[in-house]
């Protein structure tokens, strides 16, 4: 479990964060939601330790990352997997070598059982066979795949995924949510996702926190998502008149069935 | 304002490099960073050194017979003065200029580059020590083959002077040989390693601070890659008459 106690972030004048607690919790997917500028990205920043708060503590379990040492920090951080929103693969190296690169670099793992490793990530996320190829040589969808491969390779028990979806066409993106999704219920780790798609919130927000202008609004999962009378929640979820529409409809439905 | 800024970097690189002063991760990685390193910056450098001293040394050679011809200077001196200038002062810092500007533009749009495409925060997230990951093997590569292609360099050069001189004439081959056997004082081989080293050791640290910092996209990665070359180009030449201050 990742839990927050007031945190605040400032740059220069600019108060980003407005002291947010909150918990992330095993098990589960995690998102964080909110319109551009509402924090989320500077929100997932400081949960991994690459911005440090104005104020606040983040805890990882019970350790507070950012009363450690630059030794125990990079131990938290070997916890811990990331799915950069760009993907972030070593353009020079083969996607195998990018999987393998964190064993490479912690771990005394022979050639063999690193390369059968990084079957087993492959085929965890359905991309068996492309070890030779170069990021660059496959699609998008497939270097996000990738990216969960490598994220995944030393079984972390943090996962954090900045827009894991944006740039991919709406079926691509299902696959991807329902990837994470069942890696995070199979390994039972803490998965943190920031994104601004709609189908993410309701297909697997089992914990959404809602920002906005720095501040957290709303939190629940999916299931409360469409009855709230949060405004915040429902302008940004149902930003359109088909999809307020819907909305309206599925509340009748349920209430008829009531 | 200047010096604000000035001091700011200042405070900034000496802190990057501190922290790029740790234990390995993994000493086989770094090890295998550095030899990478040691084929770029080495290998990949001794084409463009062998050109330009080549020619430094044709060019000094014929302007020395030129302005020194009809004088009562002893015409075997060419070879001397060819031989210490080169030593002295073109094989190590002229190389080294030239190195700044391949080197050091190429290792800040490397490192900028990771910079912007959140290689260097994915390695972060690792638990990778990046300042040290990415900094010290080219900081050992340069250190290392930097002063190996100075002293080809300079044994180039020398070669030069003797091919645009004795080949047209102008003089012969044992005035020649004579002048790059008289006088010599190992010393200044000593100062040209010394500069060698220290010069390897700005471009690879410079540049790689700059790339290190690089924000925004291509303009300010275009910037970087600049002011790695203007800065290290500018210490270079601090650093050499420091350098000569000190050894001489």
């Amino acid at each position: 479990m990742i839990r927050t106690e007031n945190i605040t972030k400032t740059f220069g004048d600019n108060d980003v964060l407005k002291g947010i607690s909150t918990e992330f919790y095993a098990g589960k997917p995690n998102l964080i939601i909110g319109s551009s500028g509402a924090g989320k990205t500077v929100l997932l920043k400081l949960l991994i330790g690459l911005f440090k708060p104005t104020s606040g503590k983040v805890y990882y379990d019970d350790v507070d990352l950012f009363s450690v040492d630059d030794d125990a920090l990079r131990e938290v951080r070997m916890k811990l997997g990331m799915l950069f929103q760009g993907n972030a693969l070593f353009d020079s190296m083969t996607v195998g070598e990018n999987i393998r690169f964190p064993m490479d670099m912690f771990t005394n793992r022979t050639l063999g059982e690193k390369e059968k490793r990084v079957d087993e990530c492959l085929e965890m996320v359905n991309m068996e066979g492309i070890n030779d190829r170069f990021p660059s040589e496959v699609s998008g969808g497939m270097q996000k795949r990738v990216g969960i491969a490598r994220a995944m390779v030393l079984e972390p028990k943090y996962l954090f995924c900045d827009e894991p979806n944006s740039g991919l066409d709406p079926k691509t993106a299902i696959l991807i949510d329902e990837l994470i999704c069942d890696l995070t219920n199979r390994n039972n780790i803490t998965t943190v996702i920031n994104t601004h798609d709609m189908n993410s919130v309701m297909g697997i927000g089992d914990n959404i926190v809602l920002l906005k202008d720095g501040h957290l609004v709303w939190q629940g999962d999916k299931s409360q998502v469409l009855e709230s009378e949060e405004a915040v929640l429902q302008d940004f979820i149902f930003a359109s008149p088909f999809l307020r529409r819907l909305r309206e409809d599925a509340l009748k439905q349920r209430h008829a069935h009531d | 304002m200047v010096v604000d800024k000035m001091l700011y970097n200042l405070g900034r690189y000496v802190n990057l490099l501190r922290d790029a002063i740790a234990r390995p991760e993994k000493f086989s990685m770094y090890y295998k960073e550095t030899m990478r390193q040691m084929d770029a910056i080495g290998v990949g450098s001794v084409f463009i050194v062998l050109l330009i001293s080549v020619f430094i040394g044709m060019v000094t050679a014929v302007q020395f017979v030129d302005q020194l011809g009809d004088s009562f200077v002893p015409s075997y001196y060419i070879g001397y003065i060819v031989r210490d200038i080169t030593i002295i002062e073109m094989a190590p810092t002229i190389t080294c200029l030239v190195l700044a500007g391949k080197v050091g533009s190429n290792l800040a749009a490397e490192i900028g580059g990771m910079r912007q495409k959140e290689h260097i925060d994915a390695m972060e997230i690792m638990g990778v020590n990046t300042a040290a990951y990415l900094i010290m093997p080219k900081i050992i590569a340069a250190v290392v083959v930097i002063p190996m292609l100075v002293a080809i360099a300079a044994f180039v050069s020398i070669v030069g002077g003797y091919v645009s001189t004795v080949l047209p004439g102008s003089l012969s081959h044992t005035e020649y040989v004579l002048g790059l056997r008289s006088f010599f004082v190992p010393r200044y081989v000593f100062m040209m390693f010394v500069k060698a080293a220290v010069f390897a050791y700005l471009i690879t640290s410079v540049s790689c601070y700059m790339g290190y910092y690089a924000k925004g996209g291509s303009i300010e990665l275009g910037e970087a890659s600049t002011n790695a070359v203007v800065v290290s180009s500018v210490l270079i030449l601090v650093f050499d008459f420091l350098i000569a201050l000190l050894l001489t």
